[in-house]
């Protein structure tokens, strides 16, 4: 049985070990390679530490372009979905009962409806409307913030009414009609009552409708217009390819997810503890903050410090650190390598060589084919001399370097010359 | 009870599809009265409040608060404060917050609010409270914050939907008197919801008992216990032993009722019923548990009932035995507990007697179920 335990144990220790892998092994990847100085995203090798990326990163225009974009187009989002996903969970509680499956599913269906479609119909549509007004191209419903907030607000204020609706299932109707009665007017009432129980879930579903808005490729690909978002821009860069500026940008985006999600974990954590420690709800919910008493017991506080410490240290030593030196050696070291490679291809021909003439001398040893022999030396050293040459064009320093270059032919010279 | 306003009900009826809540209500509610509805739950007693708030209009008929037709006027313009069964208090406001409500809505400065809410907190005993949230107070705290939002209104007539029901019983108990005291400290009229017999005889000054959407009597707490006008209302407020059977004979305020299994009994006839009554008749007699003493003399009389123990229950104060009775049903004495010794044994037969002014006899009728 115990062993049989321990079995168990180990199987499920590997299996969380290669779940968790798949989930976070590209990220730590991605996160890694950004501080790699290679000019492709790399991990292995590691060769220096580097902090330029980031500095390429805050100098790209277009990426900078993009965030701004999404930055635009997520607010305009988050404030039509809310709104829109808000007022739809509220007639879904309104409406007669017997038409409430009927409208659950028109308005659910949007979720079900792949992201390109509604793109291309978004920008069908207000294409027609534009036309059918009589306004020229340039109008504002071509406009590709416009368009991109509709098209992404068509699903994106489904996900945020699924989280209302869940809200509002908890909702007692019985308060809107206390507060009616009290002589509260409808606006009132949903103004103090409702919309202070929805605090929360329009919170969440604004966090929601941001990030999906932020990610979105498929509906925004046909409708961003003169206006790329981030992932827009990132899709066109990696047709030319990319450089570790790209893992800066993912890297600073998981570290302010992880920020703020341990934030809101720790003050979570910070609530439950004093619940449970008997504290009252409203001490609860003020803004006293002391430190010993909510670190005792909340690992997600601790990891929070260590993770701000850490990016504090990171961010200090980001501004002393300077990897040139690094650089340059890594750059000493490879002209090094490429210098012995070459080395050894010359010993392994010269070798090959002395092979090849000691078996002619044994199988004719003539004058006629001596100068033959001769020539096709000659011939060999020749071509020799063109393969170093493409070497050289292969290794930029060393070609740089003209001088190391008439160095080799003068000993490759000096090397025939002895042969002859 | 100046302050008062008296509350009408004419001809009202509710309709919701082809179910019909409320049929012909007709109540007349005077000003700084305390009037309950009792009914079993589902008789429309709810209903009925909820219009009178105005979170639904009758069908029919009219519904005049201090003399004025209310309709077309939503709970936010009508004279009343209603307090809810689960009380319904905002969650996320502190509890001054909560009592004050009604002046927040007006416009009302935060400083005159929270002066009012601290007056309110010293009347329900709860000064000090006004910074907690509801969350954090027993369920008779609040209940009395529920109370103080409500009179915060300054309603002409205070509603209450049966909001003691999910307190336990001492405190059921206790708020019984506090609430009555409230009444008659502010004298506006209470109009109180309640399927409990107990709180409606103690607190009201008058109770109209409801059945299916249809009200059975209004009366006094007295008059209802005492001569109840239907079957209904004898089953369904306080207990009652029933004897079925049909006129023998009638006697002025009297008569006798040849019963299926304890022969001829008798018994008053209900003010009630006086009048519609005739020899031949089917009828029912009401006869109350405590009304029922150990005869003296085993002869039988009319006002004297032999029937076999079944059961014995002692409670204390009283012990209650239980007759082999009419239909399967037992008839059930209580008898003072004096400190005598038992005088009865299961399986004996035994004699009880009652004075006939205490039995009551009624047309026959549906009963409350059990």
């Amino acid at each position: 049985m115990k062993s049989e335990n321990v079995f168990l144990k180990i199987l499920l220790g590997a299996y969380l070990i290669l779940f968790f892998g798949y989930l976070l092994g590209p990220l730590l990847v991605m996160s890694i390679t950004a501080f790699n100085s290679p000019s492709f995203p790399k991990m292995t090798p590691w060769e220096c530490l580097t902090f330029e990326w980031f500095d390429v990163l805050a100098n790209d225009e277009r990426i900078l372009n993009g965030i701004r974009n999404s930055l635009i187009v997520g607010t305009g989002t988050v404030i039509l979905s809310v709104t829109m996903g808000l007022a739809g969970a509220l007639i879904l509680t309104q409406i007669w009962p017997r038409l409430r499956a009927t409208y659950y599913t028109i308005v659910i269906a949007p979720i079900l409806i792949p992201g390109v479609v509604l793109g291309i119909s978004t920008l069908v549509f207000w294409d027609r409307i534009n036309v059918m007004l009589g306004f020229s191209s340039d109008s504002f419903l071509h406009n590709g913030i416009f368009l991109t907030i509709l098209g992404q607000s068509t699903f994106i204020a489904s996900y945020c009414m699924l989280v209302f609706i869940a809200r509002l299932q908890r909702f007692d109707v019985g308060l809107t009609e206390a507060a009616l009665d009290l002589g509260a007017t409808n606006v009132q009432a949903f103004r103090k009552i409702l919309l202070p129980f929805m605090k929360p879930a329009i919170g969440s579903a604004a966090v929601l409708a941001f990030l999906a808005s932020f990610e979105n490729y498929n509906t925004t690909t046909f409708t961003f217009g003169k206006y790329p978002t981030l992932t827009i821009e990132l899709a066109q860069k990696v047709r030319y390819g990319i450089n570790p500026s790209i893992s800066a940008l993912a890297f600073i985006i998981i570290a302010l997810t992880l920020f703020g999600a341990l934030a809101h974990e720790m003050y979570r954590r910070k609530q439950q503890l004093a619940l449970a420690n008997g504290a009252p709800v409203s001490a609860v919910t003020g803004k006293g903050f002391q430190l010993p008493k909510f670190l005792k017991g909340n690992p997600a506080a601790i990891l929070l410090i260590i993770l701000t410490l850490g990016a504090i240290s990171t961010i200090w030593y980001a501004q002393v650190h300077s990897p040139q030196q690094c650089i340059l050696d890594v750059r000493e070291q490879k002209r090094i390598e490429t210098e012995k490679k070459i080395q050894a291809i010359k010993e392994k021909r010269r070798q090959e060589m002395l092979k090849k003439q000691q078996e002619q001398q044994k199988a004719a040893p003539s004058s006629n084919q001596a100068i033959e022999s001769l020539a096709k030396v000659l011939l060999v050293a020749y071509s020799r001399l063109k393969t170093l040459k493409i070497m050289h064009l292969m290794v930029p320093p060393l070609f740089r370097k003209a001088r190391r270059t008439i160095q080799v032919k003068a000993h490759l010279a000096a090397y025939l010359h002895r042969r002859i | 009870m100046s302050r008062g306003v008296g509350v009408t009900l004419e001809d009202v009826w509710i309709r919701f599809g082809d179910f019909v809540a409320v049929r012909e209500a007709n109540v007349n509610i005077n000003g700084g009265e305390f009037f309950s509805f009792l009914g079993p739950s589902g008789c429309g007693k709810t209903t009925i409040l909820r219009a009178v708030s105005g979170f639904l209009e009758p069908s029919d008929g009219r519904i005049l608060i201090g003399g004025k037709d209310m309709a077309g006027f939503g709970p936010n313009k009508r004279p009343t404060a209603l307090i809810f069964q689960n009380l319904a208090l905002f969650p996320l406001m502190k509890v001054w917050e909560n009592i004050t409500f009604s002046l927040e809505v007006q416009g009302v400065s935060k400083l005159e609010r929270r002066k009012r809410a601290d007056e309110l907190l010293d009347m329900i005993a709860l000064p000090g409270q006004g910074d907690k949230l509801p969350s954090e107070l027993s369920g008779g705290q609040k209940q009395r914050v529920a109370i103080a939002r409500a009179l915060c209104a300054e309603p002409d007539v205070l509603l209450l939907d049966e909001p003691l029901s999910a307190l336990d019983l001492k405190l059921r108990q206790h708020m019984r008197t506090e609430l009555r005291e409230i009444q008659q400290r502010v004298g506006i009229t209470f109009i109180y919801i309640t399927h409990d017999q107990g709180e409606a005889l103690t607190m009201s000054d008058n109770v109209a008992v409801m059945r299916a959407g249809v009200i059975d009597q209004i009366a006094d707490g007295h008059t209802i216990y005492n001569d109840p006008a239907t079957p209904f209302v004898a089953s369904f407020v306080g207990e009652n032993n029933v004897f079925r059977g049909r006129i023998k004979s009638i006697d002025g305020k009297h008569a006798i009722i040849e019963t299926n299994r304890s022969g001829a009994l008798v018994a008053r006839i209900a003010p009630a019923a006086i009048g519609q009554l005739s020899v031949g008749d089917q009828a029912m007699m009401f006869l109350r548990p405590e009304a029922c003493n150990l005869a003296t003399e085993t002869s039988l009389t009319h006002n004297r009932i032999r029937a076999r123990v079944q059961n014995e229950e002692f409670e204390g104060q009283t012990y209650n035995v239980f007759l082999e009775g009419d239909q399967g049903k037992e008839i059930k004495m209580s008898l003072v507990n004096v400190g005598q010794d038992r005088q009865s044994e299961v399986g004996q037969d035994l004699t009880l007697e009652y004075n006939p002014d205490q039995a009551i006899i009624l047309p026959f009728g549906e009963l409350a179920s059990e």
